[in-house]
């Protein structure tokens, strides 16, 4: 069994982020120290240390351009770390890069299928990439096609599949070769929710048998659902990290309520941080706040009073119940969606 | 170095070369086979070339088949594997050294072009026919010459398939293949060039010059042509910087 480390990874783009790094990066461009003509820099990556243990099922959960996707593309040897180090068992990432390859499969974000070949001989070549012999890779494509309900359409070239299809063939790819790591950047984007469903039960049988995987998402019931433990980044940092239940519970009071008023009113915000089960005011916008309490709907009532006797309009509320989402709101300020 | 892996993404290419092999055809005699039918046979049988510009011309047509398909098999695929579709990371995880992969796809080039000028010959001389002079009375220089030259096309393809970017593969051809072709005495031997002294020296940038050279010192050598050891060092020297050059865009487009 293998597990993951990484230490102080960073990593810093100069030109855009590659596909592989996923994109969408929000960080603001930096400058060269020198140069006169300084180059944008982009910090993908900035000093994220991991340890995730053999037989884990580990999730990167951050919005798009957090960094998920770079850490994702240096722990499968296909970007260079600015700095640090990355192991995959006993393995530097980037100095033992044959080694590591024969222990990890990747599923990308993008479907990268061999679009020269049919469903079938991508898995056969797949597997003749990692040795097996022609007994092997055919009884190992049979069961995948059958286990990923392709087989039907094995022998057809995978240019006309659906993006269901693809995905479900490179999940299928990767796991050809038995691999003891199993890394899956966003791996049910784009699926209907039963092939979800399908994809989880999945996972989480190749994870009976003792495989490491790890998996980004920004999808809270995924990571919920599938995770042992997570971390949440943002800005290539580690934000939080813990069981989706311990990260749930550091949400203060767990309930988070989204309030929009018709003026902004500082008197307001003070007498709601008195109401009983409130534990956090903050102000969101100029006429907003985000109020963290341990209980919803019942405060409504209150709210509406205070702002009323305050001779403001309740004009919007949201309520939702302890997530992840309300965890990385709570630490960032922002939506996951954002 | 992992053999089998190695060998392994070579049966792919060939798989797929088989696959793909009407089209293969088509694109790679269709172009050189009617250039040999309008020069080599209209205008000669019209009188407006001369009988022996059939034999001089087919050296020529070979090094550009071979030329055109060894570039078209390793730079086409990578320009659309790198690019868009992302098809290679497939081969990049494989597990073997990601410069292998090049190499890989250098020698599935090369095999390529091997076979189209080899097919290329035959085909040449049954249009042509009667009329062609051409001889094999040294076969080790003529096996040296062609295998430096598909080597050549594969190594300039695998340069030019990482340093072009997908919406400029029309450039590729009108500015980099096109003058190429047209400058590299393809259709002419470099003594022709006598006349132009400084386009004769520039010229000599242009590893076709060597090719065709080449090849029309080992087939044809009743022609004027380059020194075989000039050619011989041409080739080698441009194989070894295109190579180099190829693999080192390989590993920057490989690795971000």
């Amino acid at each position: 069994m293998v597990g993951i480390r990484t230490r102080d990874l960073r990593k810093v783009y100069t030109s855009s982020p590659p596909f592989a790094a996923g994109g969408g990066f929000v960080v603001p461009t930096g400058r060269g120290k020198t140069d006169k003509q300084p180059k944008p820099e982009i910090v993908a990556l900035d000093g994220l240390t991991l340890e995730i243990s053999p037989a884990e099922v580990f999730g990167l959960l951050g919005p798009n351009g957090a960094g998920k996707s770079t850490t994702v593309g240096i722990l499968t040897t296909r970007v260079r770390p600015t700095a640090g180090h990355a192991w995959i068992g006993p393995h530097d990432v980037w100095k033992e890069q044959v080694a590591v390859k024969r222990l990890i499969g990747v599923v990308a974000q993008r479907p990268n299928l061999d679009f020269s070949l049919t469903a079938r001989e991508i898995l056969l070549f797949h597997g003749w990439y990692f040795g097996l012999d022609s007994e092997q890779r055919a009884r190992r494509a049979d069961e995948l096609l059958e286990r990923f309900k392709l087989h039907d359409r094995a022998d057809q070239m995978v240019r006309g599949f659906s993006g269901g299809m693809m995905q479900r063939l490179s999940i299928a790819r990767a796991m050809m070769h038995d691999p003891q790591v199993l890394f899956l950047d966003e791996p049910s984007a784009g699926l209907d929710p039963q092939t979800r469903l399908l994809l989880w039960e999945i996972i989480r049988q190749y994870n009976q048998s003792g495989k490491t995987i790890l998996l980004t998402t920004h999808n809270m019931e995924e990571a919920d659902a599938l995770c042992h433990r997570l971390v949440i980044i943002d800005h290539g940092r580690n934000i939080a990290l813990g069981t989706p239940g311990e990260l749930k519970s550091s949400v203060p009071g767990g309930f988070l309520l989204r309030l929009r008023f018709s003026q902004p009113s500082p008197d307001l915000l003070e007498q709601l941080r008195s109401l009983a089960g409130v534990r956090e005011v903050r102000l969101n916008d100029q006429s907003g706040a985000d109020l963290y309490a341990d209980r919803g709907g019942s405060l409504i009532r209150e709210i509406a009073t205070l702002a009323s006797a305050a001779s403001v309009d309740l004009q919007d509320v949201h309520i939702s119940e302890p997530s992840l989402e309300n965890l990385f709101l709570h630490h960032t300020g922002r939506s996951l969606r954002e | 170095m992992n053999w089998k892996c190695f060998f392994a993404m070579l049966a792919r290419d060939a798989h797929v070369a088989r696959r793909n092999f009407f089209v293969l055809v088509l694109q790679t005699f269709l172009q050189p086979l009617m250039f040999v039918f309008i020069f080599g046979r209209v205008m000669v049988r019209s009188g407006y070339m001369p009988e022996a510009y059939k034999s001089l011309l087919l050296p020529g047509i070979m090094a550009i088949s071979m030329v055109f398909t060894g570039v078209w098999a390793v730079a086409m695929p990578l320009i659309a594997e790198f690019q868009f579709t992302r098809e290679i990371e497939d081969r990049l995880l494989a597990p073997m050294e990601i410069s292998w992969v090049a190499v890989e796809k250098v020698l599935a080039g090369t095999l390529q072009a091997l076979i189209a000028g080899l097919v290329v010959i035959p085909m040449a001389w049954l249009i042509l026919r009667p009329g062609v002079v051409f001889s094999l009375h040294t076969p080790l220089t003529f096996a040296c010459v062609t295998v430096l030259v598909a080597l050549f096309a594969a190594c300039g393809g695998l340069a030019l398939g990482c340093s072009v970017n997908q919406a400029h593969i029309g450039l590729m051809f009108s500015m980099v293949l096109t003058p190429m072709i047209f400058f590299g005495c393809t259709y002419y031997p470099w003594s022709a060039l006598n006349n132009f002294p400084i386009l004769q020296k520039v010229v000599l940038i242009n590893p076709l010059v060597y090719a065709s050279e080449g090849l029309r010192a080992s087939l044809v050598p009743q022609f004027p042509h380059l020194s075989l050891a000039a050619v011989l060092v041409g080739l080698t020297l441009f194989d070894a910087l295109l190579l180099a050059m190829g693999l080192r865009q390989f590993r920057k487009k490989a690795v971000s």
